[in-house]
Parts: structure tokens; C-alpha cells; sequence
């Protein structure tokens, strides 16, 4: 209750930093989202993407 | 409007009137339980009816299916057909190696460019020397003579024919078909395009093949004008993968499917992004509902008569 309190009285009670929580708050949670999903795609398909295989080739031309 | 809604208030409290005072209690329900016998009998069955029509087209569905004269292909375990697999990038590198190597004698793939190649299944520096080994056709020049030229990475695969029509002289008439999308055109997709390469064999006793086709179990009409065109080590792969039959069909069939579909593997990573969005939105959702519902749920309306 006491930390709920504490973010209310922060960001929440303001208008002004209320919008400003709510768009910081946007950004970055579009950022760990996309992140994320990312990770878990190619963490479930190891070894078949072109990430995975490309420094099979790159060595080779340089 | 104030008045008009006062008028029709007090009209509705005149016509209540007349009604002896009870209580009158009604809940929002709307469960089965609570429909009456004949009620519960006709749902039940129009319920059945509905399931056993449903089972029956789709019974008589497959039987049609089970009259075809061609054979339908099996469904193969691609590394592609989970929800959320991506296509096997080595395998499209195998599979273009195919294609240059053998395919491309007879088939085009004319919406095909050689930067599509890049960051799939090449670097830019290799996809660029593949480009450079071809010839193509440029111009005019400033004398308005067309010239050719190295290919560059905007160009078009090339194609083994100018025209259908030179296509179709230089094979007994038949047509070789572009391959772009060729594994979207097919019924069966890559499981058919598999089974056709792989699937040709000595037709059954009492059918005779004409003069230059030949038999193919798959193939619409089991007569096919493509000679069998891939059989073990027909090419030596630069990965070192010992090239069988199967391993080249299965290739070519990943690379045929990348063609058809380049944004396959951006489409499994958004439904990923949309399934882990909806986890988190859909409970959200719900619990509003139910929110904004209770009012609604839990209320009593009651008539209290004046005194």
C-alpha cells in the first residue's frame, strides 16, 4: 500500500507527470516487448535463421 | 424532452396501478436449466441436427476426395510447419544451389531478384558474384544500341527460355511453369512438389504413357512432360550435405516455399508478438467486463407500490 501511495503521489498525481509516465512508459514498454518476442522467436528456432548461419559465409569474403 | 419523459413515466405508474401489489423480483437469467421441456427439446435437437449435417458434408467431402484418380500427397514434417518455426535458412541456400544448378535448365522464376537472396540465404558480397556471372541485356546506350552487361543485384533471375512459346518447342510442347510460387499454385503446396519429384515410377499394367512423357503418380492426369529431374548426388552441395534424392527434393521445396512467401518467417515472429500482446490484453479485457457488468448482474429490480 505504501509503495502504490508513493507512485501515485510520484508520477500518477500531476497531470503533467501523469502524461509524461504514461508516453516514458510507452516507449519503453514497446522497447522490452519487442525485445522479448524477438529473444523467444529465436531462441525457439536455434540454428535456422539467417542470424544463426551467416557467420558460416561473412568469414569467408573477409 | 424532460416533460415528455415525465408523461410517459406516470402513464407507465397509471398502468401499473391497475395490478395488485407484489413483489415482483426478476433476475438477469438466461441459463438452459431454465427453459422449459419443450424448449430444452427443440434446442437439443437442432444442436444434433446441426453436428450430424456438419459431420456429413464433411464425410461426403472426403469420400469425393477418395474417388480422385491422382494420388494426394502425405503430409511431410517440414522444420517450417509449426506455428511458430521459421523456414531452415541453410536449406534455402542448399535449395537455391538446387534450383541454379538444375532447375533453372527448364524453369524460371521471373518475379525473383537476385537482392532478394541477400541477408535470406547469402551475404550481399556472395549474392553480388552470383549476379556478375550472368549476362543480361541493357540499354539503349547514347548510339541507341542495346549492349549486355554484368548482372547486377537488381536484376531478375534469368531466364532458360525467352518466350512460353520457345519454352514449350524446346520440350514437346509442354510448358514448363514458372516457379516463383509455384509451391502457393499447387494444391498440397511443398508436400506435392516433394512427392512429385520424388514420386516417379514405372506406370501400373494396362496404362500405356505416350512417346516423351512420362508416369507420375502425382501429377493430374499421371502423365507428366518433366523427366524425373533429380535422383542421388545429381550435384555436389558446397556445405558438404551428402546429396540424396530426398535431401535435394526437400532443399528445393524449402527454397520454393521462401520464394512463394518471403515474409513467412516476419509473419510467425509478429504472431508471436500478437499471442504474447493478447496474454496479456485478454485478461485485462475480461476483468473489465466483468466489472463494468456487476452493477448489471447483481442488481434487483422491484416494484414498491405507493401507498
Amino acid at each position: 500500500m505504501a509503495l502504490s501511495q508513493t507512485v501515485y503521489n510520484l508520477l500518477f498525481r500531476r497531470t503533467s507527470t501523469f502524461a509524461i509516465t504514461i508516453m516514458v512508459g510507452a516507449v519503453l514498454f514497446e522497447r522490452v516487448f519487442d525485445q522479448a518476442g524477438n529473444a523467444v522467436f529465436e531462441q525457439l528456432n536455434r540454428g535456422k535463421l539467417w542470424k544463426h548461419i551467416k557467420h558460416n559465409y561473412e568469414s569467408k569474403d573477409e | 424532452w424532460t416533460a415528455a419523459a415525465i408523461c410517459i413515466s406516470q402513464s407507465a405508474k397509471r398502468s401499473l396501478y391497475r395490478y395488485p401489489p407484489v413483489f415482483t423480483l426478476c433476475f438477469a437469467n438466461m441459463s438452459f436449466a431454465s427453459l422449459s421441456r419443450g424448449k430444452k427439446v427443440a434446442l437439443s435437437t437442432l444442436g444434433v441436427l446441426a453436428a450430424g449435417g456438419a459431420g456429413l458434408a464433411l464425410a461426403l467431402h472426403q469420400s469425393v476426395k477418395a474417388s480422385d484418380l491422382e494420388l494426394h500427397p502425405p503430409s511431410y514434417p517440414w522444420s517450417h510447419n509449426g506455428l511458430l518455426s521459421s523456414l531452415d535458412h541453410t536449406s534455402i541456400r542448399r535449395g537455391y544451389q538446387v534450383y541454379k544448378q538444375v532447375c533453372s535448365a527448364c524453369h524460371s522464376m521471373e518475379y525473383l531478384a537476385f537482392r532478394n537472396l541477400v541477408g535470406v540465404s547469402h551475404t550481399e558480397a556472395e549474392v553480388k558474384a552470383l549476379a556478375e556471372e550472368i549476362e543480361v541485356v541493357d540499354g539503349p546506350d547514347e548510339k541507341g544500341e542495346m549492349f549486355t552487361r554484368p548482372g547486377k543485384l537488381s536484376d531478375y533471375f534469368p531466364k532458360p527460355y525467352p518466350n512460353p512459346e520457345a519454352a514449350r518447342a524446346a520440350n514437346n510442347g509442354a510448358l514448363p511453369p514458372d516457379l516463383s510460387y509455384i509451391v502457393n499454385a499447387r494444391h498440397g503446396g511443398e508436400d506435392y512438389v516433394f512427392s512429385l519429384l520424388t514420386g516417379y515410377c514405372e506406370p501400373p499394367v494396362g496404362v500405356t504413357i505416350r512417346e516423351g512423357l512420362y508416369y507420375n503418380p502425382y501429377f493430374p492426369g499421371q502423365a507428366i512432360g518433366m523427366a524425373p529431374p533429380i535422383y542421388n548426388e545429381i550435384l555436389e552441395y558446397e556445405d558438404g550435405t551428402p546429396a540424396t534424392m530426398s535431401q535435394v527434393a526437400k532443399d528445393v521445396c524449402t527454397f520454393l516455399r521462401w520464394a512463394a512467401e518471403p515474409e513467412h518467417d516476419q509473419r510467425k515472429r509478429m504472431g508471436l508478438k500478437l499471442l504474447l500482446g493478447s496474454a496479456i490484453l485478454l485478461p485485462l479485457v475480461y476483468y473489465m467486463k466483468r466489472h463494468r457488468w456487476t452493477v448489471l448482474k447483481s442488481r434487483k429490480i422491484a416494484y414498491r407500490p405507493p401507498k
